[in-house]
């Protein structure tokens, strides 16, 4: 009786936050009602281990059951039956201090489930968790003297990507095994992480880093440059390890780094675990539960189920694969029990022993199998697309993975020319979501040739993973433990597992949509307006220069100052301008504060006043025809809700004098005056990039206002520090960067348009005046004067 | 001697009638037995006008001659009606000009120093230097504009407004404050259609929205059958009520009223004012030759060149003295020209709207505009009875597209877009919405500084066309844009037999049809 065998007994478990270890937790607590559970868990970067198991274990729907069943005593049973330590698997020792350590080595069974199953992890990280893990937890134990029972998760494909049948034998008495020393692996490991990491912070490299930000970016000023700049590196060696990882493992014989390492780490294990009792338990491809806790039940976004999902979506055509190949997949509940099994039978007294727990010999799904049930149940369950139109999902050809990712290479790097095609051209708004759309396609593309590429493997493996002491295991369980602990993989009927079972968890899990008919409830659109214009927001903060006024303050200044002159002097004015535009274009995009500084200059004495009067009538005459009516209106829905708005704009006091009264607040550039006229220089630096975000956060700050409860409104890339500092940024017809930025990040978009009815002058400038541009007119009536003069 | 109105009735030989369409036109063939109403033809323009309004000063009705009420040391405001006056504006010298010219000299003659101006624009848009230099001529601009002598009312300077009391109905009696201090108010009026004139010169024209609102309602415009006719007009009433409390308050007015003859438009568009089986072979040539050209012309154009067109009106009569005998002569002027008697109500109306009205002078006429001219001012050219029997349809051809002036009509735009979204019913507009919009800060602050109506005023354009939304059975804009149309609350068709079918949904098989040719202006005197 495996309950009895395990009553009072310790049993530790590592990885307990992942997929199987949640599983295993789950199962000790509800069906081994007297065992105590030790759980060794990573403190994360802000939580501590017994923080991130409250919510990344017991949170999770897989205790859903235990808790119904418990009700208000969970809480107490966890407390009474769970002891957390923390520790890494991927530091010697594991980073216990020596209260945990004497815990976590006085436990009867140790599981180990801590792994980094990701097929595509970099290479070192793989090697520290998978390769060296299984050996530290092993160390520990035996530096201890611990008696413990260590179950080492592996995984089947340890046996690499070779044909025929894979005992259940220790690596070394295996035909594959492989004699590559697992030492000079690590050090090679850790030394490509030190040389990548050089390689990237090569002037050369960080140029290209930096210049790749820029195009991403746009102005958006030094700090966020920066970040973008260092995440961009950081990215880079990333992919590279995760490259030389996948190289050294194909090298070797492997499909990826996961069965590399893994493998790598078992006989490592074996080599220096001294007399620690040692089973190591083979899974395959772990998918949802078929029974335990639910059925269905799964953790996390997995190996298959993007594929599955990426199919269903209609969004991936073809995958490869051999028709008659086996894809071994086992569920998740089967090989919690066999591990259970394992640990209640105790080890092997022979030494070091191998279950793996499989269904590719005693139960085969083939591959057509498989797309054959997958296909029909779409076609009876069909995914929705945004219209409420069924997607019909395309018929399989099990082509050769060479030419899936072929096509796919190529239409991935034809949509890469496009989107760059589209992101240089000036366009903003809907326009500029078509690059967003088209950047989107390519990303969908490129993770489809990423999971064909990843996983492509799996669906070709010829090998065939034996399941003999499985079974014998199996052979020796009474009825009883056979009914509660199933993991003979010959109950599995695939057709009810993979249509009844897998694909509708997959399916709610993937929130697709599943109802036809279009959407009822408010769109996307909707819905973000209604968060923007939530009465628990309490700051709106807006941008102007195309944000709620599609002008600019070289518009203004040719307004100003041509508001006087005849029209030879004005005909001379815009050619002159014109010749100036394409440089001061340039300067504004390298740095909106620099040009600023420099156009300004042109106000050099200009008079005060004369400028200042005629600024209303530049508001009215030009200003008012190139607003946004629908954005000037949104500033007044904010004033209405009773939050604070506030204006940030590089353009000068004087001119957005009349918009004032629009805003509680204006931060603005303000010049220079002496006698009477302007200086040409500004009196503080223009509230420019970054510098918006600090007067955002200086302002809410003195206001007593949350930036996380503030509306941000820009139209550029070069707004974005002001937009990441709000809680809820509005991208106001948006260029092409910024389109693509906040499409990537669920911002809200809106586009605004001027009034279709305003008047549209063909220059930036004002009705030629009919006086002589003085206040002294030539021409009096006598008797009219007369009047006039007497009465002033 | 110009003919007078006439009612053709449509056979089997008549040309196809012309129908204004914006800044366009359309040539549509009426079915057999429908009936065209023309305006009658302009009468003949005073000789010397400068003379006879030397006349009407010295020659009051009702009142002392002008010079007679002129003392040194006392405190002159000359007030006169804005831009939305004469539709289109007209030739210089302006109407107002000639007047004001005329006063002034006397004013100086008589030893006035405290002169000022003021345009009388109630809640209307402030005017640009332009308009007001073409209203009232260089000299006066130049001469009183500088030293901030000509000013335009402003209804929303706390300072500047003046609290009379209230009419025996209870009605807030507010004006411009310069105006209600001065010895002397004079008002210059230029008379364009019946309803102008009288008390609501300076009731409507120098108020504030406080005492406005007692008669710019849903209440008054529903009870105004029609507004145009002072004998059942709420409207008329109440602003002669709040009248007659200023003069009792001790307002002195001397109104200068004048009237204008229907010659509407410039030569080259000679044939807009004749009857089309009239045209002659120039008409036809320069009907074909407007026609071609405007079809090739982009919209914003074609509107530029529409709103550059000054009207060769002529001055038919001026009348000055006591407010309500000078409009009473003034009122018989303008039926002289205006009126034609029709027999009989129509089952369906049509109209063909021109590119402008009262309050789009130098920019888009917008779809609340659109409503306003249709079922505002062209419904309510009418005595006696509605052109359109009860329960009848109205259809109106006028391109109406989404197009608001962001200047001039700020709050127009967001009346549409928010307000009509909702509803388009009158009394629950006015009880929902009406004092957000009136009091909103922002649309004050365009009022008062800027060029823009103020933010009620789109109300008023919906209260006006408030009767005909109450008496007809359905509205049906033929050519316009069809969302801007919907958001009307009408019904969109794309061409005139279209709308006539869709009509007969509500009006029965073999309805009678009416068409008002006009422009040029007439008002059409019903009997049933």
């Amino acid at each position: 009786m495996i309950p009895e065998a395990l009553a009072g007994k310790r049993v530790a478990v590592t990885g307990a936050t992942g997929f199987l270890g949640t599983a295993l937790v789950e199962r000790l607590l509800r069906s081994v009602p007297d065992c105590e559970v030790v759980l060794l868990v990573r403190p994360g970067r802000r939580a501590s281990a017994a923080d991130r198991t409250r919510r990344e274990i017991f949170r999770n729907d897989c205790f859903d059951r235990l808790r119904s069943e418990l009700g208000d005593s969970f809480d107490a049973e966890i407390e009474r039956r769970v002891r957390v330590v923390g520790g890494d698997v991927s530091v010697d020792g594991l980073g216990l201090d020596d209260e945990d350590r004497r815990l976590f080595t006085s436990a009867d069974v140790v599981i180990h489930s801590a792994a980094a199953v990701s097929f595509d992890s970099p290479l070192d990280t793989a090697v520290e968790v998978n390769l060296l893990g299984p050996m530290r937890v092993g160390d520990v134990l035996r530096e201890a003297g611990s008696s413990a029972h260590m179950i080492a998760v592996s995984t089947a494909y340890v046996a690499g990507a070779r044909r025929g049948d894979a005992p259940e034998r220790l690596l070394p008495d295996t035909p594959f095994a492989t004699d590559v020393g697992w030492r000079g692996e690590v050090d090679a490991a850790r030394r490509a992480r030190a040389d990548t990491d050089a390689e990237s912070r090569r002037p050369d490299a960080l140029d290209g880093f930096r210049k790749q930000a820029r195009r991403e970016l746009g102005a958006a000023g030094s700090p966020l440059l920066a970040e973008k700049t260092e995440r961009l590196r950081s990215d880079w060696v990333r992919d590279r390890l995760v490259e030389l990882g996948r190289a050294r493992a194909q090298v070797l014989g492997w499909p990826d780094s996961y069965a590399y390492t893994k493998s790598l780490g078992e006989r490592a294990l074996l080599e220096t675990r001294g007399d620690v009792a040692l089973t190591i338990v083979r899974p395959s491809i772990i998918e949802s539960a078929m029974s335990e806790p639910t059925p269905g039940w799964i953790r996390g976004f997995r190996m298959a189920e993007p594929v599955i999902i990426s199919y269903g979506r209609g969004l991936l055509a073809e995958f490869p694969g051999l028709p008659e190949g086996i894809v071994d997949v086992i569920p998740v509940d089967l090989v919690v029990a066999a591990i259970i099994a394992v640990a209640a039978r105790g080890a092997d007294e022979a030494g070091p022993s191998v279950y793996q727990v499989a269904s590719g010999s005693r139960n085969p799904l083939r591959y057509r199998r498989l797309v054959d049930l997958v296909r029909q149940w779409f076609r009876d369950h069909p995914i929705y697309d945004s219209q409420g139109q069924p997607i019909d999902v395309p018929e399989w050809s099990f082509p050769g993975r060479g030419r899936v990712q072929g096509q796919l290479q190529r239409l991935s790097k034809a949509l890469g020319l496009v989107e760059r095609a589209v992101t240089q051209l000036p366009v903003r708004g809907r326009q500029a979501e078509l690059s967003a759309r088209v950047e989107e396609r390519k990303a969908t593309v490129d993770r489809a040739m990423g999971y064909v590429e990843l996983y492509g493997a799996y669906a070709e493996t010829e090998a065939v993973f034996r399941v003999d002491r499985l079974l014998a295991l199996w052979a020796t369980l009474d009825s009883e433990d056979q009914q509660a602990f199933t993991f003979d993989p010959g109950v599995i009927d695939w057709t009810s597992y993979v249509q009844d079972v897998h694909l509708p968890s997959v399916v709610t899990h993937a929130r697709v949509r599943t109802t036809p008919g279009r959407r009822t409830g408010p769109s996307r659109r909707e819905r973000g307006r209604k968060a923007v214009l939530s009465p628990d927001r309490h700051l709106a903060v807006f941008d102007l220069e195309n944000t709620l006024i599609a002008s600019n303050v070289v518009e203004s200044f040719a307004w100003l100052a041509t508001r006087r002159m005849s029209s030879d002097e004005r005909a001379r004015f815009t050619l002159r301008t014109l010749r100036e535009a394409p440089g001061l274009l340039k300067l504004d995009r390298q740095d909106r504060g620099d040009f600023l500084r420099h156009f300004y200059r042109r106000y050099e004495d200009a008079p005060a006043d004369r400028l200042r009067a005629d600024a209303w009538e530049l508001f009215n005459n030009l200003l008012l025809t190139k607003s946004f009516p629908a954005g000037i209106r949104r500033v007044r829905e904010h004033r209405a809700l009773g939050h604070r708005t506030l204006l940030i704009t590089g353009a000068l006091d004087f001119v957005i004098a009349p918009l004032r009264p629009l805003f509680d607040d204006v931060v603005c550039a303000r010049m220079g005056e002496r006698d009477g006229r302007f200086t040409g220089e500004l009196i503080e630096s223009p509230p420019t990039g970054e510098a918006r975000a600090l007067i955002m956060a200086e302002y809410a700050e003195a206001e007593g206002l949350e930036l996380s409860e503030s509306v941000a409104y820009a139209d550029s890339a070069s707004d974005l520090p002001m937009l990441e500092a709000a809680g809820y940024p509005v991208a106001v017809n948006p260029e092409a960067k910024l389109a693509a930025i906040a499409r990537r990040r669920g911002w809200h978009t809106e586009d605004w348009s001027r009034a279709a009815g305003a008047r549209r002058p063909l220059l930036p400038m004002g009705p030629l005046l009919s006086g002589s541009g003085d206040d002294s007119r030539p021409y009096r009536p006598s008797i009219v004067t007369r009047t006039v003069r007497s009465g002033s | 001697m110009p003919r007078p109105g006439f009612v053709l009735d449509v056979d089997r030989s008549t040309p196809p009638t012309l129908f204004w369409h914006g800044e366009g036109f359309r040539l549509e063939r009426l079915p057999t037995g429908s009936r065209v109403i023309y305006p009658p033809e302009p009468l003949d323009a005073l000789n010397d006008p400068d003379e006879a309004i030397r006349r009407a000063l010295l020659e009051p009705l009702d009142s002392e001659p002008l010079p007679a009420l002129l003392k040194p040391g006392m405190k002159l405001t000359i007030a006169f009606d804005d831009v939305s006056l004469p539709l289109p504006p007209m030739r210089q010298p302006d109407n107002r000009q000639r007047v004001i010219e005329a006063v002034l000299d006397m004013a100086a003659a008589a030893g006035v120093d405290d002169v000022q101006l003021i345009a009388a624009l109630a809640l209307h848009r402030r005017m640009t230097e332009s308009e007001l230099r073409h209203a009232l001529g260089d000299r006066i601009y130049d001469a009183f504009e500088p030293h901030g002598l000509l000013t335009q009312h402003d209804a929303e300077d706390p300072a500047g407004m003046l609290h009379l009391g209230t009419t025996d109905e209870g009605e807030d009696v507010e004006i411009n404050k310069r105006a209600a201090e001065s010895d002397l108010l004079v008002y210059v009026n230029i008379n364009l259609v019946a309803m102008d004139g009288g008390h609501k010169s300076v009731a409507t024209g120098l108020a504030s929205y406080k005492s406005l609102r007692h008669h710019h309602n849903v209440r008054t415009m529903q009870h105004s059958r029609s507004f145009m006719d002072q004998h059942r007009s709420e409207l008329h009433s109440s602003n002669w009520r709040m009248g007659r409390h200023l003069k009792a308050a001790g307002v002195k007015i001397f109104q200068i009223e004048t009237t204008l003859n229907t010659n509407t438009f410039p030569d080259q568009f000679a044939f807009l004012q004749k009857r089309e089986w009239e045209w002659k072979a120039r008409d036809r040539a320069s009907f074909l030759a407007v026609s071609k050209s405007l079809g090739r012309t982009p919209p914003r154009l074609a509107r530029r060149i529409f709103h550059s067109i000054n009207a060769p009106h002529e001055m038919t009569s001026v009348q000055a003295g006591e407010v309500e005998a000078v409009h009473a002569r003034t009122t018989e002027n303008v039926y002289r020209q205006q009126l034609v008697e029709v027999s009989g109500q129509t089952d369906i109306l049509t109209m063909g709207l021109p590119y402008i009205c009262p309050y789009n002078v130098n920019s888009v006429m917008n779809p609340i505009l659109v409503m306003c001219t249709g079922l505002g001012y062209f419904f309510n050219l009418y005595r006696n009875n509605p052109l359109v029997r009860p329960g009848g349809v109205l259809i109106l051809s006028h391109p109406t597209p989404w197009e608001f002036d962001p200047v001039f009509h700020p709050s127009y735009i967001d009346f549409f877009e928010q307000v009509l979204a909702e509803t388009t019913d009158p009394l629950e507009i006015e009880a929902k919405y009406e004092e957000s919009f009136a009091t909103d800060p922002w649309y004050i602050h365009l009022y008062r500084t800027g060029h823009a109506y103020h933010g009620v005023h789109p109300f008023y354009m919906w209260y006006w066309g408030a009767h005909a939304l109450d008496h007809l059975g359905g509205v049906i804009i033929v050519g316009g844009d069809p969302a801007a149309v919907r958001r009307l609350g009408f019904k969109p068709a794309s061409t005139m037999r279209d709308a006539l079918e869709m009509a007969t949904d509500v009006v029965g098989r073999d309805p009678s049809i009416t068409h008002l040719h006009c422009p040029p202006l007439l008002m059409a005197d019903v009997s049933v």
